[in-house]
């Protein structure tokens, strides 16, 4: 992750966009911008913690308002980005329709907000948006100091390897000695310089400023391998001329969970939007999709699957929520694999492999409690 | 006798004349410049050449994918499936039209501006800076006569670059003037007032101004209230550009005469009288090329909304690299972006270009 401020705290991917403009300007603003951040996180931690709010103050304004403010990513490949017909769509953007089918039965009834990396938690504790989704890693600082509660990682990200097919590699503990290009002032730095210490082989870095350059460079084989986030290294492979002659590694070397975030003081608002992705990744498992869910729904014996559509046990009742909340969302969004598939998988030019995010019985690390 | 008829004058050297003899004075007139001469040929023959294949001859026009672009050169493809985004932003595709009628409308009320013997120019300036921001604020976010509603979220685009820079321009001018005669008023609380602004604005970054505006005041603001983040930036960019219009504008304050304020005051002439009719045009007349220094800015300064999440021009090309479908034509979006900006910059310089000639009325040497 970039850490362009020189501060603990880690930003979200599509800083790498606002990186470069933050390279044109003068060194004195960041100074500026740099202490302003402080400010602005010491405000906010006294605005959260003088807020008073009783328990489902946010589900009831959201069903008042009758749509979900959503806070997504100013654009970011996969996860939330525009179509040419100006619709939002992308994995993080689906984790917000995702809830609003689960709310109001309607995944349409959502607004997003395009927040950058440094607005979006304001933008959270002042209510500007009911959830956020914008590709935000979650960590024990922003856990606990930002008056943010996460709620279950959509999509587990990190730092690996992409090397050209020439190169006749299979494992990044085979790239000793290489050299590798890297987009200057990012943690993606020191991730990797750890991992070649910790498993004592040696590296040549090579940085770029921009990540066009970065791509570029590895294209005109002035290093061995590319390194940066799993997700993004899919994105900058389709950018080089043939996308065929490059590969990424399976080693992944960072933890970047990345998942839906709500402010802290509404519980009720929490479950929701946790058990909307739950929803759907108990779906995937039990083999329930979009297309099937109707038949499933007129003549499924399996408890299992009665309990998720709502047909029997607990129902709507938990979350405060219609009995068929979660046959709507993935009616309407689809279960976790078409949702995957969809925007950065198989079917999406991303072509990104399940790889972690595959579901715990299919060697992933994707687990949703049951829906008892 | 015969009368002397002087011999016809010889034609000048063949050399001093024509192509030959332009380009022996200009470029070729000593062993310095025939060698930046051939040296910029050089650079042009290495640059140009390419970037036309490139950008014309190798260029895919048409289509609606990335399949479409296989010539090798540039993608306009992509510029052309997104053009109506990059021009609206995410606003309504059926009410486009409400956006063409507004900015038609200004440039049709700003016609009779140009022409030189029309009578009610002023009725017409007044009209434009009272009645048409009402108007075109009701056509933009709609909401009455059975206009749709569209959010302020929803606009974007050129749309978005256009109203921030109109915005900035109509408002930071009258705003400016008011400061910098302010600065230099006798009256003491008046005179700190304009000083602590201007000096504050002018000490900030507009970075940091738009920073202020989208991340700190919401926290300052008791909870549930939204102001709307267009809004913010707008109020924001227009006090920034205040601030440096009351500087370039006292510098034309300052270049006029003591005589002339003398003169003014003999003539029995109040304050504003003769603010109005002697100092202010004058003034404004000598600083045309730094108050349109300061338009091109502000122009180009819109794109900072960025950092706040608002997609203006640049915002929605950039947004448009990351469809995953388009991924890799940036540099496509990043030519289209610099045209557009560099046409509107070179339209305003060209114009007070034109209006210093107009208004040049003698102290030009």
């Amino acid at each position: 992750m970039n850490n362009h401020l020189g501060k603990s705290c880690t930003y979200g991917k599509s800083d790498q966009i606002l990186l470069s403009r933050y390279k044109q300007i003068s060194k004195g603003e960041f100074a500026t911008m740099n202490k302003l951040h402080v400010i602005a996180t010491s405000v906010a931690l006294a605005a959260a913690v003088s807020t008073t709010t009783y328990a489902g103050a946010r589900v009831d304004a959201v069903k008042a308002k009758g749509f979900v403010q959503c806070g997504v990513s100013t654009g970011l490949p996969g996860f939330s980005s525009a179509d040419d017909k100006g619709n939002w769509t992308g994995i993080d953007v689906d984790a917000c329709r995702a809830v609003a089918a689960a709310v109001f039965g309607d995944a349409n009834k959502v607004k997003f907000s395009p927040l950058t990396a440094k607005e979006r938690f304001t933008a959270l504790q002042s209510g500007e948006v009911d959830m956020l989704a914008r590709n935000t890693t979650w960590t024990l600082t922003r856990d606990t100091s930002l008056g943010i509660n996460f709620t279950s990682p959509n999509y587990y990200d990190g730092q690996g390897f992409l090397v050209s097919k020439d190169l006749g590699v299979k494992s990044a503990l085979e790239l000793d000695g290489a050299s590798f290009c890297i987009q200057a002032g990012t943690t993606t730095e020191l991730n990797l310089a750890d991992y070649f210490r910790a498993n004592k082989m040696s590296y040549t870095p090579i940085t770029f400023d921009k990540s066009d350059e970065t791509v570029k460079a590895f294209e005109a084989g002035r290093c061995d391998a590319l390194t940066s986030d799993q997700s993004q290294l899919y994105a900058l492979r389709i950018q080089l001329k043939n996308p065929g002659s490059a590969m990424v590694l399976p080693e992944v070397i960072s933890k970047e969970p990345l998942g839906p975030v709500v402010a802290q003081g509404d519980d009720e608002w929490f479950n929701i939007v946790r058990w909307s992705l739950f929803a759907q990744l108990n779906a995937e498992e039990l083999g329930v999709t979009s297309a099937n869910i109707d038949k499933m729904k007129s003549n499924s014996k399996d408890p299992n699957i009665r309990r998720l559509i709502g047909l029997e046990g607990i129902k709507g009742k938990g979350l405060g929520l219609k009995d068929d909340w979660a046959y709507n969302v993935v009616k309407q969004v689809g279960n976790y694999s078409e949702m995957f598939e969809r925007n950065v998988g198989m079917g999406s030019p991303l072509k990104i492999s399940r790889g972690l995010n595959a579901l715990w019985n299919a060697g992933g690390v994707q687990y949703a409690p049951p829906i008892r | 006798m015969s009368t002397h008829t002087p011999h016809p004058d010889l034609p000048p050297p063949s050399s001093s004349v024509g192509v030959v003899g332009w380009l022996r004075g200009n470029l070729f007139s000593s062993p310095l410049n025939t060698g930046l001469t051939l040296f910029a040929a050089y650079l042009i023959f290495l640059t140009i050449p390419p970037l036309i294949e490139w950008a014309f001859l190798k260029a895919d026009w048409t289509g609606q994918s990335r399949e479409a672009c296989t010539s090798g050169g540039a993608c306009w493809v992509f510029v052309n499936v997104r053009f109506d985004q990059f021009m609206y932003g995410f606003y309504p595709e059926t009410e486009y039209w409400r956006v063409n009628l507004a900015f038609g409308l200004i440039v049709a009320l700003l016609i009779p501006l140009f022409i030189e013997h029309f009578r009610k120019k002023s009725l017409v300036v007044a009209f434009i800076l009272f009645g048409y921001p009402v108007i075109a604020f009701y056509l933009f976010g709609g909401g009455i006569f059975g206009l749709v509603e569209v959010e302020t979220a929803k606009w974007g685009g050129l749309m978005l670059t256009l109203i921030l820079a109109i915005v900035g321009i109509v408002a930071s001018l009258p705003i400016g003037i008011v400061l910098a005669l302010g600065r230099r008023s006798d009256m003491p609380i008046v005179k700190s007032v304009c000083v602590v602004f201007i000096e504050f604005w002018r000490g900030v970054p507009l970075i940091t101004v738009l920073f202020m505006a989208s991340v700190m005041l919401p926290l300052f603001l008791p909870a549930g209230t939204h102001f709307d983040k267009l809004l913010r930036a707008m109020i924001g960019i227009t006090l920034f550009q205040s601030a440096y219009m009351a500087e370039v504008i006292r510098g034309g304050l300052q270049a006029i005469p003591k005589g002339q304020y003398e003169a003014a005051e003999a003539l029995g002439l109040s304050y504003w009288k003769s603010m109005g009719f002697i100092i202010l045009p004058q003034a404004l007349k000598l600083v045309i090329p730094g108050i349109v220094n300061t338009f091109i800015a502000l122009f180009k300064d819109t794109t900072l909304v960025l950092i706040i999440g608002l997609f203006d021009l640049l915002g929605i090309v950039q947004l448009a690299f990351t469809d995953s479908n388009w991924l890799g034509y940036s540099i496509e979006g990043y030519v289209f972006a610099a045209s557009v900006f560099w046409v509107f910059c070179f339209g305003m310089s060209r114009y007070s270009q034109a209006l210093e000639k107009k208004l040049h009325t003698g102290h030009a040497r």
